[in-house]
């Protein structure tokens, strides 16, 4: 990007700053610490000059918005055009409850649904099941079957709104119930937006709600990309997840190699079952935290963009620009906010967010300041979607593309973790792949050992985390929390019953038989899932005749 | 119900098979505890019945998943079974992650079932007398079948040896150096071989590798180690396995001559270990007391005595006082 | 402050909650201390738990949950630790629970909760501290 003549002159001039006005500086005061090292522990630099993105060709590493390699945003217009989609993540109690609590964000500004379900949804049972006492509607919305899914939808329109559901193992049947209820809106398949998270294979080492062994798994998966690639053309099949490898202790490095291997997973799963890349790879969506170091993440996005790109054109030989476009949703840090002094977390969250929307990212969920406390209450919910529509409108963000393109220390970094992100994924594809990576806990070991490693600094004080280790106060102020009423499992119960009653059990045995067959045969069983959920089988009757045929999950723990 | 302070009151609750018992009396054992010979003293007449099997085998072999199908089958097949899961202390903490049991988590509420996890502690030798001793309670408790599982290959896994009756090595292909990874002394030993991760290539492979390996090797013995496959994952050649553990235990009962040899070279071995513990023990606890060892300490710091030759001269005097 | 004794140590995870980025970090913590730590891994019913802690015969339990099930989980671990006679067992808590709930938990018999931002050092410390008398 530079003359080399001129790099050189800035060399020297370098040079002579180190030697002259520099030790000047530091005779007065030192710096102060020995070392500034970001969260993937990679050392920062004093300074960087031209010389640091010596290499770089604007051209071959930059290019334009909405072209290859997309560095620099995946729309030609991005900010300028549209704004990214404000979708705070929510979901408690019954489903009447979540419902309202969608129509409050709505009202208040948010422009697209995310929903949360709670712990006996999400590892597929139903909220009668006895692993489920004391935890339904707790963290999340219980549904249980077709009728939970149309109280939660009620008098959404599904053609407008999209929708995100963060459903793994479940997933087909949580998408089978959402496109039952497009159907009973009369919204045209075709028509239905929105996202399924799917995303099986980071629950081994991440998320860690896994229902069934990996490899029935990524064929669960594999089924929703091919069924949205024939049918439901407008739907993300996929979110592929770094957020909670993060979460799980991953630094940022590990968050973005990880990740895009679990991408390169699935391409090549789906590849495998005979679809073209072009078929299916657009509507791929990857979903990474926004943490605490503001430069680290936006490098961290720049770089998974163009890491992505590339690995669509050379290693799958993609040819529409869409197939290597990454969209992505981010959601601010949840592990770094702090019980202590909970209105601080505002200021991180706000920070994390801007660091998202400089990053190019296409959906953004803020973190409420009672995260570390409590689910969010409707104050903190509001003041978490104000953060997001103040930096669109007041802060002059928005009014450019990727503004910070072109800084030493931002493009540089960028280029760092591209490399450091290869070396690892380089190191897995010698291992023969995730699902190999996973059964030697290779995954496992690198997360706890960051973890480890992060705690240790703050426990030794090398880090500071405010409120926490330092700048504490001797008594906190509480706040009004969110409390989930504990009636809401007896209602669910009761409601259960209610639909066995009701419903036509025969059909449903029917059904669920069609089901099992298909699983046996190794078919796309999400046309027999759609079946089941309209004859009102639950989520946990399905779940469960999938568990029968393919087993359960056995972590390996890795500490 | 009284905390039970008594060794007398574990002791018949051992007996019993009351599992708070069964822990109390292995954490007296453990820590060699005041009680702990008075307890081995009671027990000892109540322990000989159980068939004690020695599971080992490198690391990502498969060995806990296959103790916990094992663990089934004898269950299925009406036995009580004791598992004793080893794993290492670290030489710098002193600490130690005991992680065999969470492979069999589903047998937690079996109270047919008692798993109980230890620390090599350092012990030199690795698997120590508390290991033989947590055996034995688990024995007079009334377990059909007691598992002793160990970590890795190695010299500490020698040790098996005087605590099992049936040693098995597991193996599994793609491993590494496949069977240069095995030391030499456990292939001697072990009565049974298993080939775990029998579904994946080399596994044929390996089992050949094993059974040149025990021709070259071959011993005078009336028992032929048989190699066999297993699939953990899924249960397969586990019955067949269990099988062949029943037939080496028929082996050693019928074959009275070898099994009367087998356990006096046992018990031999572990009251020559007793008899060198105390004897040591005391000897030191007396210079100790009489404040040689001091003195002898001074000399080698001075460099004008090496330790050697110190403990030679301290044991020639001790000796001697001994005969007068 | 190094000790002589063994302390053995169970770190489990009740109920359906599946972070476990806490209850490793202190599991591993409590081990270069110098301790013997089982964990217990994720989904583990009260019964699994309370069986564990009688066969290991453990000095101290750590239960971790985040999910905010522990008004129902814990009051039904420290029943079944009650009935086996396992009175003798430190028990502590991490996670998230709510200032409001601590005094309900404590009241069951959880003798300490070390909520989010706890140092390590801070629980190794207590452990060592409060460690119940055993004959």
């Amino acid at each position: 990007m530079f003359d080399r003549e001129k790099v050189r002159e800035v060399r020297k001039e370098r040079e002579r700053w180190e030697r002259t006005t520099l030790p000047n500086w530091l005779k007065q005061c030192r710096e102060r610490k020995s070392e500034f090292r970001n969260t993937s522990s990679v050392p920062v630099k004093r300074l960087y000059t031209p010389e640091d993105v010596e290499g770089l060709d604007y051209v071959r590493d930059l290019g334009f918005p909405g072209e290859y390699p997309f560095v620099r945003g995946v729309h030609a217009t991005m900010y300028r055009g549209r704004l990214w989609t404000m979708r705070q993540f929510s979901g408690f109690g019954t489903a009447k409850q979540t419902n309202k609590r969608f129509k409050y964000l709505l009202k208040e500004g948010e422009t697209g649904l995310s929903i949360a379900f709670d712990y006996p949804t999400i590892m597929g049972y139903d909220s009668d099941h006895p692993m489920g006492e004391g935890e339904v509607g707790i963290c999340g919305v219980a549904v249980s079957s077709l009728r939970d899914m149309e109280v939660l939808l009620d008098g959404i329109p599904l053609d407008r709104v999209t929708t995100s559901m963060t459903i793994n193992g479940p997933a087909a049947v949580l998408l089978a119930m959402y496109v039952a209820v497009g159907d009973k809106q009369e919204v045209p398949r075709e028509k239905l937006g929105g996202t399924t998270q799917n995303d099986n294979l980071k629950e081994y080492f991440a998320q860690k709600l896994c229902i069934y062994p990996p490899k029935p798994s990524v064929k669960l998966t594999t089924d929703i990309i091919e069924y949205c690639a024939r049918h439901l053309p407008r739907w993300n099949p996929i979110s592929i997840s770094g957020y909670h490898i993060r979460e799980a202790g991953a630094n940022a490095v590990q968050e973005l190699a990880f990740t895009i291997y679990d991408g390169i997973s699935y391409v090549e799963s789906t590849v495998e079952r005979g679809l073209k890349v072009d078929d299916f790879a657009h509507r791929l969506s990857f979903f990474f935290a926004s943490h605490n170091d503001f430069f680290e993440e936006v490098a961290k996005f720049r770089a998974a963009r163009r890491i992505w790109a590339r690995l669509m054109k050379e290693r799958f030989h993609a040819r529409n620009p869409r197939s290597m476009w990454m969209r992505m949703h981010v959601q601010t840090s949840g592990c770094t906010l702090t019980a202590q002094q909970p209105l601080n977390n505002v200021t991180r969250t706000t920070i994390q967010a801007l660091a998202a929307v400089l990053g190019g990212t296409q959906s953004l969920h803020t973190n409420s300041f009672d995260e570390a406390l409590a689910l969010p209450s409707e104050e903190a919910v509001r003041v978490a979607l104000r953060t997001q529509q103040i930096i669109a409108h007041e802060s002059g963000a928005t009014s450019t593309i990727d503004p910070l393109a072109g800084s030493y220390y931002v493009e540089a970094l960028t280029n760092e973790m591209e490399e450091k992100a290869l070396e690892y994924i380089q190191k897995v594809d010698d291992m023969g792949g995730a699902i190999v990576a996973i059964e030697k806990g290779f995954f496992q070991k690198e997360i706890a050992d960051s973890a480890y490693k992060y705690q240790r600094e703050i426990d030794e004080k090398r880090r500071t985390l405010v409120g926490v280790n330092d700048y504490m106060v001797e008594e906190e102020c509480p706040i009004e929390l969110l409390r989930v009423d504990p009636k809401v499992e007896k209602e669910q119960l009761a409601d259960l019953r209610k639909l066995k009653r009701e419903r036509d059990g025969r059909r449903v045995e029917e059904v669920l038989g069609k089901l099992r067959r298909s699983a046996e045969k190794d078919e796309n069983l999400m046309p027999h899932i759609i079946d089941s959920v309209k004859a009102y089988a639950t989520l946990g009757e399905i779940c469960e005749v999938l568990r029968q045929v393919y087993g359960e999950y056995k972590e390996l723990i890795i500490i | 119900m009284r905390r039970l302070t008594k060794v007398d009151e574990i002791v018949k609750g051992v007996l019993a098979g009351n599992r708070r018992c069964i822990a109390k009396a292995i954490t007296i054992v453990e820590n060699d505890l005041v009680e702990a010979q008075e307890l081995i003293t009671e027990i000892y007449p109540q322990t000989g019945r159980a068939h004690v099997i020695g599971l080992t085998g490198a690391g990502g072999a498969g060995k806990s998943t296959l103790i916990e199908k094992i663990v089934r089958e004898y269950r299925r097949r009406g036995k009580t079974v004791g598992v004793v899961a080893v794993d290492p202390t670290s030489p710098f903490t002193g600490g130690a992650f005991l992680g065999d049991r969470i492979r069999m988590q589903e047998l937690y509420t079996d109270e047919g079932v008692f798993i109980r996890s230890m620390a090599t502690r350092n012990h030199a030798g690795g698997l120590a007398k508390a290991t033989k001793d947590a055996v034995k309670v688990l024995d007079a408790a009334g377990k059909d079948i007691v598992i002793v599982e160990t970590v890795g290959a190695g010299q500490s896994e020698v040790e098996i040896i005087k605590v099992a009756q049936t040693i098995v090595l597991v193996h599994a292909p793609g491993l590494g150096d496949e069977i240069q990874a095995i030391k030499a002394g456990i292939m001697e030993i072990a009565d049974v071989f298993v080939v775990n991760k029998a579904d994946r290539e080399n596994a044929d492979k390996a089992v050949m590798d094993i059974q040149s390996n025990l021709q070259l090797n071959s011993k005078e013995s009336a028992w032929k180690p048989p190699v066999l496959k297993t699939v953990a994952l899924t249960g397969e050649g586990v019955p067949e396995l269990i099988d062949k553990l029943e037939e080496h235990r028929c082996f050693l009962e019928d074959d009275l001559e070898c099994k009367r040899a087998l356990l006096r070279s046992k018990v031999e071995a572990e009251l020559v270990d007793a008899i060198k513990e105390k004897a040591v023990n005391a000897l030191i606890e007396e210079l100790r007391r009489e404040g040689k060892l001091d003195e002898v300490l001074q000399r080698i710091l001075d460099k004008k005595l090496d330790p050697a030759s110190a403990a030679e001269q301290l044991l020639k005097k001790a000796m001697r006082s001994a005969k007068t | 402050m190094p000790k002589t004794r063994k302390i053995r140590v169970l770190i489990a995870k009740p109920g359906l909650d599946s972070h476990d980025r806490g209850a490793k970090v202190v599991a591993r913590a409590l081990r270069d201390a110098g301790m013997e730590v089982i964990y217990t891994g994720l989904r583990q019913t009260p019964e699994q738990i309370v069986e564990t802690a009688l066969q290991e015969d453990v000095d101290v339990l750590g239960l971790s949950i985040l999910s905010g099930a522990h008004k129902t989980l814990f009051p039904r671990v420290m029943q079944l630790l009650k009935k086996q006679g396992l009175t003798d067992v430190l028990v502590f808590a991490g996670g998230i629970i709510p200032e409001e709930d601590i005094s309900e938990m404590k009241k069951a018999g959880i003798k300490e909760i070390f909520g989010p931002g706890t140092r390590t050092e801070t629980i190794i410390q207590y452990v060592w501290d409060n460690l119940p008398k055993r004959n």
